[in-house]
């Protein structure tokens, strides 16, 4: 397998587990919202209230920076990264 | 603006103008206080910030391609960040966002999440690989990586037919808010409104509107965050409403069933004036099925990476690890604003109902409340309304009406701010709703200079000549939009939803495919993008004449039913037919590696 595949099968791994990630915030929760809204989440709101306002919200700021962190680790081990005069 | 220089100062320069915009609200409030009218304290808001964005895009002006199409390719990730976020939060989002919220509750916050969650979408599938491309629109894109006239010209309808859809709403959203705070007719205000947006892109193109639209975003975030802790604060809910408003969401909820939802008779809403509404459902229980929450916030999420002008935001970035990173940046700046309006939902619906708070009305007497100073104000406008429908005297949760629009504008002077608090939030919807306008209008003026006019009719054109076209086009375009916006046909939250579908029914899977799987081709695509937008329109008429649809999909969600298509049509066709040749391969390996040129630099 040369060194692209390898990068590509690499990032294609990153992209699934962020998609996954993504799935459970955005998706996963809210099927089962109205069983979890009766259970009194961070600061105090009702868990699903509380998703829908901010922490889903928060999750997907944080899922994207860390998928950028180890995105740009995966061009690094393969050579891969821009150079800065680019 | 000399490029190199600027962009170092870039941090410097907003500080000033942070300072200088926060300089200019303790002046208004300070002229309130000697007594300078409201109405004046609204016409010196809007008018001040119109003439800095004007000034910043006389400023940016430019004869460079490189420069009008995609910024110069400089813009540095924070500050993308900012604009993205201006250029996305429309004045449906500023104006309308939080009374969708305060009426409607949980089913409606779907878009919440929908509006957020789309970047991841847009971080992993697509933003950092069109950077790469090198491309100046996202037809641009589609027509190199699937090669032909038709399947750009494809790409063309579906992101006319999407932004054009948009921006309607937005030219109509500056109007609104024109009008009220410069007291102008509404037919009036809506062309000021187009020239105001029109004096920040002409000039420069992608390059004035990226910094008016960081300026923009300054001001809109200022305008909104500011009276939410503000009002916070006066009513003793908290000091950092995010975190603390826990005991008023269930307070609310106490209130809702010591009230009830008692429903109307249809003869006593017929009195109520069109456009506002009660409160009729719970404020945080879950009030939508999974279905019905889900597939909203799915059809935004991949509205929202089918957006082409959100899209080009990301063509402006140095490098590909910047576009990356820039997505971010745009989420958290929206994140600060989408985060605060069920917060302020939550404490306007509070001040209103809560008999204990002495701005609270249900219980009092009708008499007393049509007497308060801004309920007057409000009936006036035609935004609040109440009626004794049962006749005994007091106003009760079914007796009292309010549009959305005025959780935003009014809630301020209901908890007793200063008015210059009200002048600023009708200069933050204008930014908002000028932000966005700029945006669409420069993707659809610039999808048809470049892909139509440049890379279809006439490939020889001069630089100059093609600048020309471009701006002959913004300036056509506005005018159409400022046309059928003063024509005042829909809502403004219902078209702004529709371009969302219409987008990804059209754009989501070519984009997406064209990237992440090879063997995609041109009639593939053509077949995509037509069959998607033809499926996704067909959906819509049909609902919208008394079709009864399909799976719980919506005339608000026809984007679901139009993708599907749009997928089957473009794996089908392209399995069908000979795949991609070599070189188109080998130039999607070069798209999924940051390094090296970018592939349209080559040619």
């Amino acid at each position: 397998m040369s060194n692209q595949e390898k990068h590509w099968e690499k990032s294609r791994g990153l992209l699934m587990i962020t998609l996954a990630i993504w799935f459970v915030f955005s998706i996963g929760i809210f099927l089962f919202g109205a069983e979890m809204n009766e259970v009194t989440g961070p600061f105090g709101y009702p868990w699903t209230y509380w998703f829908t306002c901010q922490g889903s919200l928060g999750a997907f700021v944080i899922l994207i920076f860390w998928f950028a962190n180890r995105q740009e680790k995966i061009d690094e081990e393969f050579g891969f990264s821009e150079r800065e005069d680019e | 603006m000399k490029s190199t220089n600027f962009i170092d100062n870039l941090p410097k320069v907003y500080g000033i103008y942070t300072g200088g915009f926060i300089g200019f609200i303790i002046l208004m409030a300070i002229a309130e206080q000697m007594g300078m009218t409201a109405k004046a304290i609204g016409i010196a808001f809007v008018a001040f910030t119109v003439f800095i964005y004007a000034l910043i895009g006389w400023l940016s002006r430019t004869a460079q391609a490189d420069a009008y199409y995609v910024a110069g390719r400089q813009v540095p990730t924070v500050f993308n960040g900012m604009a993205t976020a201006a250029d996305w939060m429309s004045g449906a989002s500023f104006v309308a966002m939080a009374g969708g919220i305060y009426f409607k509750g949980y089913g409606y916050m779907a878009l919440l999440v929908g509006w957020t969650g789309g970047y991841v979408l847009v971080a992993s599938l697509l933003a950092p690989y069109l950077r790469k491309f090198g491309c100046y629109t996202v037809p641009d894109f589609i027509g190199t990586r699937y090669g032909g006239n038709l399947a750009r010209f494809s790409a063309v309808v579906v992101l006319t037919v999407a932004s054009f859809t948009y921006v309607t709403a937005q030219i109509n959203a500056t109007g609104t808010i024109a009008s009220v705070a410069l007291d102008i007719p509404f037919q009036y205000a809506v062309y000021i409104g187009l020239i105001s947006i029109l004096l920040c892109s002409m000039l420069g193109g992608m390059r004035g509107v990226t910094w008016t639209q960081v300026a923009q975003y300054i001001v809109l975030i200022i305008a909104y965050l500011l009276p939410v802790f503000w009002i916070s604060n006066k009513m003793g809910a908290g000091f950092f409403p995010h975190f603390m408003l826990a005991d008023e969401v269930a307070r609310i909820g106490e209130l809702e069933s010591q009230f009830g939802f008692v429903k109307n008779s249809a003869a006593d809403l017929a009195t109520v004036p069109k456009g506002l509404a009660g409160i009729t459902k719970a404020h945080s229980a879950v009030n939508a099925t999974p279905w019905a929450f889900i597939s909203l916030a799915l059809a935004m999420m991949m509205g929202t990476a089918s957006l082409p002008h959100v899209m080009m935001r990301y063509f402006t970035t140095p490098s590909v690890k910047a576009a990356r990173k820039s997505v971010g940046w745009s989420l958290f700046f929206i994140f600060l604003l989408y985060s605060s309006a069920p917060m302020l939902a939550t404490l306007s619906k509070l001040s209103l109902i809560d008999p204990n708070l002495s701005t609270g009305i249900i219980g009092k007497s009708i008499a007393e409340v049509q007497a308060i100073d801004w309920y007057q104000n409000w009936n006036q406008a035609n935004l609040m309304f109440i009626s004794d429908f049962n006749g005994n005297g007091t106003v009760e949760l079914n007796e009292f009406f309010m549009g959305g629009k005025a959780v935003v504008l009014a809630t301020p002077e209901i908890a007793g701010l200063p008015y210059v608090i009200s002048g600023l939030v009708a200069a933050g919807g204008m930014a908002a709703a000028m932000s966005t306008a700029d945006g669409l209008i420069l993707a659809i003026a610039n999808a048809i200079s470049h892909d139509v006019y440049y890379k279809i009719i006439d490939p020889k054109a001069e630089t100059a000549k093609r600048l020309v076209v471009a701006r002959v086009l913004l300036v056509v375009i506005g005018f159409a939009g400022a046309t059928i916006a003063a024509m005042e046909i829909q809502g403004i939250l219902g078209s702004v939803i529709w371009a969302f579908d219409f987008a990804m029914s059209g754009l989501f899977f070519p984009l997406v495919l064209g990237v992440w799987w090879k063997r995609a081709n041109r009639q593939g695509a053509i077949a995509g993008m037509l069959g998607g937008l033809a499926a996704g329109t067909w959906y819509l008429v049909w609902v919208r004449t008394g079709g009864s649809g399909f799976l719980g999909i919506t005339q608000l969600t026809f984007g679901i039913f139009g993708s599907a298509v749009s997928l089957v049509a473009m794996v089908v066709v392209s399995l069908m037919t000979q795949e991609p040749d070599k070189a188109t391969q080998k130039m999607v390996d070069e798209v999924r590696v940051p390094s090296g040129k970018t592939i349209l630099g080559k040619q």
